[in-house]
């Protein structure tokens, strides 16, 4: 079956659009076939730094005819009914069938020539395609991520003709820029297409150029007994700047290995995409480094080598004087300056906000360790954790932030926990960065996040939908891995206002179905009112466990069944106040409840102030086989009304009991 | 590369001449201060309208903030941008660009030459647009754009700017660590010509200007501007040229007051939108002298323009 090869050749598209590109591309190809009835056996795409390529197998020479059947109005219908059918369907009343006593209209819609379906969904997907940005260019209004030079587009070896906004369709297109043959190479199908680029040294597939360039790089590594640095987030990158990676080792002067290993990376990495390299035994850098060039230079790249060699210096140059510059002043001087430094518009200055952490960090600190040396660190190390956004080196390099007042508080000689909170108070930053455990680092690191929170709440900028730009969500989440490795039993209520509270309710639930736990134990548990992470997680723990065993889902379905009898009786009257008697007559089935449920309540009262879970569950099981018993042989609704009453009483005692370990009505199933 | 590397006079010489050959007028340096080749109204009122438009010149650029008292080899107080515009952009712009780094004497089958996504933004003339920075063996040596507004307003056709920093070219092709050790010609130096310059601009602009004084100036250049364009001349015409003139000094003396640490950070955005008003009233001004679009096609450009936001704010990129 024929084949559909696609490429939209453009000048350099940047590298960190490339992929979400080609998913693009893909998703609006098929959607687009699959609306004219094309289900294509195979489709793939390729994004590289200057085409997006679309490969599509098995697609027919044309459209299949189509016949479709329309229900219209019954035989006898008003004329105005019928005329409406047929302007719809574009029948004559003639055409029209008839079957038990209905119009149907059978309409035939000749299939189309797979080129001119073609054809459309290729302009369609140019004038929609979601580039975040995108650009005109010369006289043309058409819109593309940056000018769109070319348009290849052949189907079953024929060029498909069109042109969109002046750019014509062929079955050209172009190799490497300097390294190729510099003429149009021609292509009337995939394999063609393949080695045509292949001999002009272009890479089209992007996780060939990612081999390509980690075979490479460790090759080069390997040769003279070093370690490549691996950063997939950089390999990613550099993948989508060259048409033909060539990785290239440079020197760096090894007087710059002094500077702290995390300036080396980030100077490396973000100015410019350079790899690290270390000593595969000690872990240690050393002075060189891998740049992934686009060409294979004449001269075997010692000249790329030695160009980029220079740069670094002078980055380093600049990264040495920043260090030594910021090494000058101590790491409290610098907190004047924080006066002048906007947190938020309506939060004030950075520097205020350090107050408030500091405040909190003491207030924070008898919860995690109930000493003064905590506390008093705490409070030290927050005070100073800001101190390095005014820092030459964290100017530059913003991502270094907590790393370099970290490096500062050590070299200025401070206590090693507090060097220690300020280097990683903000962590964790993310799903897979470790949590701070160490009491002094816990603390500030708290104290950041709450502070964020309380003060971003106190001036209604919450999340909402995918919008949250302040990042409280992974704050939140912060908060709650802490608290939770830490076993740190904080009030929440006392830091939070209601609505943060639920918040942080929201992000446990997340964070709790991620890890498989069901989010209405949750919110059942929430529901009682409790601000303890670490109980409200062990109670969602144990609850899981009871309501699993047989014993748990019987007593639920007991459970729901007093509720929805209570329910109804509320509905017609109060419900009658007061303790269950054992009253004389009562069945034995009454009498055993009321006995239990007393026991009940008082066992698991006391179970729960022990914050004994497991043993309040266990308590309830008990409550299973007379709740059983007490709905198989005793009738609620009794005609006498004082044995009606009782029985009410009764239920609502055995609720309450029951909802003092969580709020059952709130699980489900 | 030749045997002997171009001096920085040969280079923008050289640079001169490709372009002009390319079709470009070339023109002198503009003699009011300004930060970056790019607000010279060769480039910033020349890009507006439909008018074609090709020029190339070298414009020295004074940063104050950026000067080191002559004793860092990389960074100055003022230094040279060669500046290239052609509106509307050719098709064949990035083989032009090329060919031009080969007229230097940069051989892309030895060296790297990579095109960097930077998206390029002046927020105090209200500009911006999208293209690359282009970097050789790993260091930026142009900033390459397609213009997509000036002065809020749209760039159609659209222009493509290259922006060539000259004293870091040739500190590539002369292979030098300090700016001041560069060869300006076989006489002299660019030591010889602009250390002394470094020297008493830095001390002036760092530590002797007088900040109530540039304060008042920059208040005398704000309410200049709208004034200066009210007026008109003797063919009838508002004086947007000698307006725009006023902006480019406010500008200025904006970045002097900024280099003496003067501004704070929180009136650092109320300074940038000032200017940019500015600015924005001299580029409409300008496009209605020169016949701009119509109401009808002005007001089609800002639907597109919305709808350009819109869609952006929807992947939160900018």
């Amino acid at each position: 079956m024929p084949q559909l090869l696609l490429e939209l050749f453009s000048e350099e598209i940047p590298a960190r659009m490339q992929a979400q590109a080609a998913r693009d591309l893909e998703r609006m190809a098929r959607d687009a076939l699959a609306k004219e009835g094309f289900l294509p056996e195979a489709l793939k795409t390729f994004a590289g730094p200057r085409r997006l390529t679309l490969v599509a197998e098995g697609l027919p020479a044309a459209q299949p005819d189509r016949h479709e059947e329309a229900k219209g109005p019954r035989v006898g219908s008003p004329d105005q009914a019928i005329e409406g059918f047929l302007r719809k369907t574009g029948l004559t009343r003639e055409q029209l069938t008839e079957r038990d006593g209905v119009y149907f209209a059978h309409t035939h819609k000749a299939g189309r020539p797979t080129p001119a379906i073609v054809a459309e969904m290729v302009e369609t997907v140019i004038r929609a395609f979601p580039w975040p940005k995108s650009m005109v260019s010369g006289t043309s209004k058409l819109r593309w991520v940056r000018p769109l030079r070319r348009i290849l587009c052949v189907f079953d070896g024929e060029i498909v003709p069109f042109a969109v906004d002046g750019v014509a369709s062929a079955d050209l297109t172009e190799g490497h820029r300097f390294m190729g043959s510099r003429e149009p190479i021609a292509a009337r199908d995939f394999e063609q297409y393949q080695d045509g680029l292949a001999r002009n040294f272009v890479v089209l597939d992007p996780e060939e150029r990612k081999e390509r360039i980690m075979d490479a790089a460790r090759t080069l590594c390997f040769a003279r007994n070093f370690e490549l640095v691996e950063d997939e987030g950089l390999l990613d990158e550099v993948a989508g700047l060259a048409e033909w990676p060539t990785p290239v080792m440079g020197d760096m002067d090894p007087g710059f290995l002094d500077l702290p290993p995390e300036v080396i990376r980030t100077s490396m990495r973000v100015h410019q995409r350079f790899f690290a390299v270390r000593d595969p035994q000690t872990g240690f850098l050393v002075p060189h480094f891998i740049t992934v060039a686009n060409i294979a230079a004449t001269d075997g790249g010692e000249t790329i080598a030695k160009g980029n060699a220079k740069v670094l210096a002078a980055r380093l140059s600049d990264a040495r004087f920043f260090w030594n510059e910021d090494l000058k002043t101590r790491l409290e001087n610098r907190l004047e300056k924080l006066k002048g430094v906007t947190y938020h518009a309506r939060l004030g200055t950075m520097y205020e906000r350090v107050e408030r952490i500091a405040a909190l960090a003491g207030e924070l600190a008898p919860f995690v360790r109930d000493d003064a040396e905590t506390k008093a660190k705490a409070v030290q190390a927050a005070r100073l954790a800001k101190a390095d956004l005014v820092s030459g080196m964290v100017g530059e390099f913003p991502e270094l932030q907590g790393i370099m007042g970290g490096y500062y508080a050590d070299k200025q000689g401070l206590d090693p926990d507090v060097v220690d909170a300020i280097r990683q108070h903000y962590r964790p930053q993310g799903p897979s960065d470790e949590v701070p455990t160490q009491a002094v680092a816990a603390t500030v690191a708290l104290a950041d996040k709450l502070d964020t929170l309380v003060s971003f709440f106190a001036i209604d900028e919450k999340p909402t939908g995918s919008r949250d730009p302040y990042a409280l969500r992974r704050a939140a989440l912060g908060v709650i891995r802490i608290v939770l490795q830490t076993r740190t039993r904080l009030p929440l209520r006392r830091f939070a206002s209601a609505d943060l509270l639920a918040f942080f309710a929201d992000r446990l639930k997340v964070l709790l179905r991620e890890q498989g736990q069901r989010h209405d134990l949750v919110d059942a548990v929430f529901a009682l009112g409790d601000d303890d992470l670490v109980r409200i997680v062990s109670r969602v723990d144990h609850l899981d466990r009871f309501l699993g065993s047989e014993d748990g889902k019987n007593l639920l379905a007991g459970y729901k069944r007093a509720v929805n009898i209570l329910k109804a009786e509320e509905k017609k009257a109060a419900l009658p106040g007061g303790e269950p008697v054992d009253m004389p007559n009562a069945p034995v089935e009454e009498s055993a409840l009321i006995n239990m449920a007393g026991h009940i309540q008082l066992e698991v009262g006391k179970a729960l102030d022990r914050e004994d879970f497991e043993g309040a569950m266990r308590e309830l099981a008990n409550l299973r086989a007379p709740v059983d018993a007490f709905f198989e042989k005793v009738l609620v609704n009794s005609d006498i009304p004082d044995e009606r009453d009782n029985r009410l009483r009764l239920l609502v005692k055995v609720r309450d009991a029951m909802g003092r370990v969580a709020d059952f009505s709130q699980v489900t199933g | 590369m030749s045997d002997k590397p171009l001096s920085f006079q040969a280079l923008f010489l050289k640079l001169h001449d490709y372009w002009s050959r390319q079709g470009c007028t070339i023109v002198q340096a503009y003699d009011v201060e300004v930060g970056a080749g790019t607000l010279n109204p060769m480039t910033v009122l020349r890009a507006l309208g439909s008018k074609p438009w090709k020029v190339a010149y070298v414009q020295p650029s004074r940063r104050p903030a950026d000067g080191r008292y002559g004793e860092n080899p990389n960074r100055l107080h003022q230094h040279h941008q060669y500046q290239v515009i052609l509106k509307p952009n050719p098709p064949n712009l990035q083989e032009l660009y090329l060919g031009s780094l080969e007229a230097i004497g940069i051989d892309p089958m030895v060296h790297d030459i990579r095109f960097v996504e930077d998206d390029w933004e002046n927020p105090t003339v209200g500009a911006w647009g999208l293209g690359w920075e282009v970097w050789c063996d790993g260091m930026e040596i142009t900033q390459y754009t397609y213009f997509q507004q000036v002065g809020g307003l749209d760039v159609f056709p659209a222009a493509g700017e290259l922006t060539y920093g000259l004293e870091r070219l040739a500190l590539y092709l002369q292979n030098k660590d300090s700016v001041y050790d560069l060869a300006y010609n076989d006489e002299f130096t660019y030591g010889d010509i602009f250390l002394a310059n470094e020297q008493q601009f830095s001390a002036f602009e760092l530590e002797v200007a007088d900040v109530a004084t540039f304060q008042r100036q920059f208040e005398d250049m704000e309410r200049e501007v709208p004034r200066i364009l009210a007026s008109r001349g003797r063919q009838g015409q508002n004086l947007v040229l000698p307006a725009y003139d006023h902006v480019l000094k406010a500008s200025h003396l904006f970045n002097i007051m900024d280099a003496r640490g003067a501004i704070a950070v929180a009136e650092r955005q109320s300074y940038i939108g000032r200017i940019r008003d500015l600015c924005k009233m001299c580029a409409e001004t300008w496009v209605a002298q020169q016949g701009g679009p119509s109401a009808a096609q002005a007001s089609d450009l800002a639907q597109e323009k919305a709808e350009f936001y819109k869609a952006d704010d929807k992947f939160g990129s900018f």
